[in-house]
């Protein structure tokens, strides 16, 4: 069941992501984003990491995304207009990228061979309680940086997209 | 009863995924198309971590997963925010077509 599910989503992430990559209008893209993290919160469930799964969903698939569409609606974007690439993207590029994605691979097959199966069920340590009690124990100090953090992004956003009034 | 999953095809997806949102970072023109793809490669990350958490039997790379989402949260607001400033001012989304500090 575990290989059944996680065969389905891998896929699923795998072609939205190219989708993504291949789609002309920037609101395709947004929508095949929205495929991709739906999926990796399923495998982040099989993963058991329950909190990260519902942050996902809320956070990426919810706030983020929303605020992506909402920029595509509001600027009215259309789809973007093919320019001229260098020959050399055009030769070599998509050689290159399976090149990473093997040299990575292969490093991630041989640094660790000895890694266990993941089996849905016997490690369920992502619970939001135990989630809650590193965070407010062990990572407090980061988790108060990253909260003022957020705080400037958000006074950032107001000045950047504020209107000018003279 | 099927076998589990070995942990590498996690990671394994994650390297597709981060290098899918490599590609689409060089390759696309619109500025919004290129950001959604930063926000795939940290996904690709997030789930590197969340596996490794699986394997160490710790929560660690859950609390670093979710500090990755919060900085790609702000990230977005931020981000979008220069968008419409860049879009108000030149009237244009094409990355070629913003090029007033290139030599």
């Amino acid at each position: 069941m575990d290989t059944v599910l996680f065969i389905i989503f891998a896929v699923v992430a795998i072609v939205c992501a190219f989708n993504l990559v291949l789609q002309k209008h920037p609101i395709s893209s947004a929508l095949s984003l929205i495929g991709v993290m739906g999926s990796l919160a399923v495998l982040y469930l099989l993963l058991g990491a329950e909190f990260i799964a519902m942050a996902q969903m809320i956070v990426y698939g919810g706030a983020v995304m929303v605020l992506f569409v909402f920029v595509i609606m509001l600027l009215n974007a259309g789809s973007e207009k093919a320019s001229s690439k260098s020959w050399f993207a055009q030769l070599a590029g998509l050689p290159l990228l399976c090149a990473f994605v093997a040299v990575l691979g292969f490093f991630v097959r041989a640094a660790m061979p000895v890694l266990r199966g993941v089996r849905f069920g016997t490690w369920v340590g992502g619970t939001a309680e135990r989630i809650g009690q590193v965070l407010f124990t062990q990572y407090l100090l980061p988790f108060e940086v990253i909260s003022i953090l957020i705080l400037i992004a958000i006074l950032g956003a107001v000045v950047l997209a504020r209107k000018e009034i003279d | 009863m099927l076998p589990p999953v070995p942990l590498s095809w996690y990671l394994v997806l994650s390297v597709i995924l981060f290098a899918l949102g490599v590609a689409g970072f060089l390759y696309r023109k619109s500025v919004i198309t290129v950001f959604m793809s930063i926000e795939l490669m940290l996904n690709a990350v997030n789930l590197s971590f969340v596996s490794f958490s699986y394997e160490l039997k710790r929560v660690d790379g859950h609390i670093y997963s979710f500090f990755v989402m919060v900085v790609a949260a702000a990230e977005a607001a931020v981000g979008l925010a220069i968008i419409l400033t860049v879009f108000k001012n030149r009237g244009t989304l094409q990355i070629d077509e913003v090029d007033s500090m290139k030599l």
